[in-house]
């Protein structure tokens, strides 16, 4: 528990000693961390050297595996162990096997449709299992930075809805690991390049990685990173090569049935020769059946390629599109970075520099240089480097709506608009003496709700009786930096806050969530409360630190009466924080916050007016 | 919320976009919740609250036709509830004309040339409505801002013609 810092006024607190804080790459196929070390960003490597992480978990008599350890078995053990498990990040059952039923696993529906991965030691959740790997990562980093992280920040696909970022944001939760920023992975490649260059002007990032692709249009000016357009799909990667090249082959083997593990086998080498086709012209494939029948053929570059033409040419769709959200022409973009492992792809390589006209930048390696960017704002945001000027601004990547009559949406919020967001619509009742309504929040570019993802729904409560169409309900729908939704109502003629419940559609119950949180430890109830307790405390300092300085800082916003009240309940917070009462603690940060509410406001006000201060103000 | 003095900017429809760009990025060096990792969740939220503020006034007054729309509520005409209805028949007119170009653009035998054609000339007939416009909407009688106000639903009509000129083109790849 830190003690309560006083400085005096006009003098800042102690500097801050150096923070320890983390980026993980959480990917399809592979992820990674880094972090800073005397200001240089790198990947950070596990006992055996090993930078990359192989984002396969598995899930049997031994215990949980993770990595090298779980992808030796991918093929002789399928069913219990999960590969790509980021391709299932808030999905549900029927969505993934209506896209692919060939898939190895046995799963089962949660309550809300969530796919569960029945495996020897139990039933795992795409969220339980994102967790798994990001265990060993967070591990690795404790260990080599020497302490307790402070922080991380974890990247996302650009294309990442709401229920996938949520998704990614609670396997960290699970771990106790503060989420200091989702952040997406083209921005974060953007920031491994984009600092060292000083460059000002249009990028783009083409960001092909194992099962997602992004593209990316960025304008760097003065330090700040604006997101102009992101576009792609969040459902095509290298993995998709893999798979054209395994149909191929099964095709041309006459193959009509093949076990899981042969499957598995097949899909393997066909990842092999894609590899090795980058370098050489062509590679003989090989697969050995479980009869012992062998099958060999040929490849060449001309015949892969054919194989991929249409899913790269896909990709340029993507990119055309972009440019013209982002209001860009193509001869405007002054560099493309290459980001993800499938860009290695020559196809790929040359598709890219036909449409963009140049070569791309590829000097970072493409499969670490999302987890050095993440690193360079996980040390920024947690506080290291105060005098840094890097701002990013991200847009939201597809559209918000709400289900109106006859199955249509509207939006709310289109896509590409920069977050933070808040937004307010007005509904009214359709009938005498209506109480409640009842809406349903998707997410997508199509005009029928059938066609968009469905986020939430929530209904809402306590209106008070009126003639139809009298009541005037404004639903606010913000939109935080890491993309995630949140809804508040009211109503307007009566000032009633309406409650609401936003129940993820593709989320998971609160019982879930209890459930996993006493699986992630060994002795439950204790461990809750112990956690509990220490997270209140780590906020409880986090405000008294932050209160401590913004009253060093701005103190003269404030008369003595009111510097007095927030004072005293800064004495009350740094008393009852050091006992061990987490009711007791959540209370008094609360009056806190209430003591320095208006403190905050007028410090915000404040620091809009400096920000345009000095600049020539314009006579009105 | 007027936003011309959120970013301290005169009133006008001539808008410096470059001066708009550069106290924009001014203001969220101030307010954005990245600045406010560390701090404590009220001020987290109070951040996330200004910042879309600003984010909402910058697209208001960066894109000519909701910075027109913007202005004119200021000065109480509010245009963002009501469906666009426009009464003159010539523009009217030109509309359908237009429509029925742009479904014809698959039978033509050269869709892209057909295509750069109505982007040419969508493009002529904007310029000139938002000349107009410009004349029209910085003034403070009724009437004036009447037929200011006619325009920019002009210009919604236009927006929905352009999006669909870009559906068509999409469509072609």
């Amino acid at each position: 528990m830190a003690l309560l810092q006083i400085a005096e006024p006009g003098q800042s607190a102690a500097p801050h000693q150096h923070r320890l804080a983390v980026g993980i790459d959480l990917g399809t196929t592979n992820s990674l961390v880094a972090a800073v070390r005397s200001g240089v960003a790198d990947t950070l490597a596990d006992e055996s050297g090993r930078h990359a992480l192989a984002s396969v978990v598995r899930y049997s008599e031994d215990g949980v595996q993770v990595g090298v350890d779980a992808e030796r078995f991918s093929a002789q053990d399928p069913l219990n162990t999960v590969v790509s498990v980021k391709r299932f990040m808030g999905r549900s059952l029927s969505d993934i096997q209506a896209k692919d039923a060939s898939l190895p696993y046995h799963f089962s529906a949660s309550e809300n449709g969530l796919p569960l991965f029945n495996t020897q030691a139990g039933q795992f959740n795409p969220i339980q299992i994102s967790a798994d790997i990001l265990r060993p990562l967070v591990n690795r980093a404790e260990k080599t930075l020497g302490g307790s992280l402070e922080g991380v920040v974890i990247t996302v696909p650009a294309y990442f809805d709401d229920a996938q970022r949520q998704g990614t944001k609670e396997a960290a939760s699970l771990l106790g690991v503060k989420v200091l920023r989702l952040l997406n992975e083209p921005t974060a490649a953007a920031i491994a390049y984009g600092l060292d260059s000083g460059q000002e002007g249009v990028i783009a990032i083409y960001d092909l990685g194992g099962g997602t692709f992004d593209i990316s249009i960025l304008r760097l000016n003065k330090g700040v990173f604006e997101v102009l357009a992101t576009g792609g799909d969040s459902a095509l990667g290298g993995d998709d090569f893999d798979h054209a090249l395994a149909d191929h082959l099964q095709r041309s083997w006459q193959l009509t049935s093949l076990t899981a593990s042969e499957h598995r086998a097949l899909l393997i080498e066909s990842r092999r020769v894609k590899e090795a086709l980058t370098e050489q012209a062509s590679v003989t494939a090989s697969l050995t059946l479980e009869q012992g029948k062998v099958h060999e053929q040929v490849v060449d570059k001309a015949q892969f390629d054919a194989l991929i033409e249409s899913l790269v040419k896909k990709t340029i769709a993507s990119c055309r599109r972009a440019l013209r959200d982002a209001g860009i022409g193509n001869d405007e973009v002054l560099e493309t970075v290459m980001v993800g492992g499938s860009t290695r792809v020559p196809l790929v390589r040359e598709r890219v520099e036909g449409f963009f006209g140049k070569a791309p930048l590829t000097s970072i390696d493409p499969d670490r240089v999302v987890a050095i960017g993440a690193a360079i704002q996980a040390d920024i945001l947690v506080g290291n480097k105060p005098e840094s000027d890097l701002l990013l601004l991200d847009v939201i990547p597809l559209s918000l709506g709400i289900e109106t009559m006859g199955g249509l949406v509207e939006k709310v919020v289109s896509r590409n608009t920069t977050i933070p967001v808040a937004r307010a619509q007005e509904f009214t009742t359709f009938k005498d003496g209506q109480t409640a309504m009842a809406f349903h929040v998707v997410q997508g570019e199509r005009e029928l709700v059938a066609d968009c993802r469905s986020l939430a729904r929530f209904t809402l409560k306590g209106i008070p009786p009126m003639a139809a169409g009298a009541a005037h309900i404004r639903v606010t729908f913000q939109v935080d930096a890491d993309g995630l939704l949140s809804v508040t109502a009211m109503e307007k003629s009566s000032g009633v806050q309406a409650s609401i419940q936003v129940k993820p559609s593709f989320g998971l119950t609160d019982e879930e969530i209890g459930t996993m949180l006493k699986d992630s430890m060994a002795h439950a109830k204790e461990d809750i409360e112990r956690r509990m307790l220490a997270e209140q405390q780590v906020e409880a300092a986090r405000v008294l630190e932050s209160l401590s300085a913004a009253l060093a800082k701005d103190g003269e916003l404030l008369d003595e009466a009111e510097t007095a009240a927030i004072q005293a309940g800064m004495a009350n917070l740094a008393q009852v924080a050091s006992q061990s009462d987490t009711d007791a603690i959540e209370k008094a940060i609360a009056a806190l916050d209430d003591a320095s509410q208006s403190f905050a406001a007028k410090r915000m006000d404040n620091s809009i007016r400096l920000a345009l201060k000095g600049q020539s103000v314009d006579n009105i | 919320m007027n936003y011309f003095e959120l970013f301290s900017l005169s009133p006008s429809f001539e808008l410096d976009t470059a001066l708009l760009s550069e106290r924009y990025r001014e203001l969220q060096r101030a307010v954005h919740p990245d600045k406010f990792a560390n701090a404590s969740e009220q001020d987290k939220r109070l951040a996330v609250q200004h910042t879309a503020q600003v984010n909402d006034g910058y697209n208001t007054l960066k894109h000519p036709i909701s910075r027109a729309e913007h202005m004119l509520s200021l000065k109480g005409i509010d245009l963002s509830h009501e469906s666009t209805t426009v009464k003159d028949t010539m523009f009217l007119m030109q509309q359908m004309e237009w429509r029925e170009a742009l479904e014809e653009i698959n039978d033509s035998d050269d869709p892209d040339e057909a295509i750069e054609h109505l982007h040419q000339s969508f493009g002529e007939y904007r310029r000139e409505i938002m000349a107009l416009l410009a004349q029209k909407i910085d003034s403070d009688e009724a009437s004036v801002l009447e037929q200011a106000a006619d325009l920019v639903r002009k210009l919604k009509f236009m927006d929905k013609l352009q999006a669909e000129l870009e559906r068509a083109e999409d469509a072609l790849f």
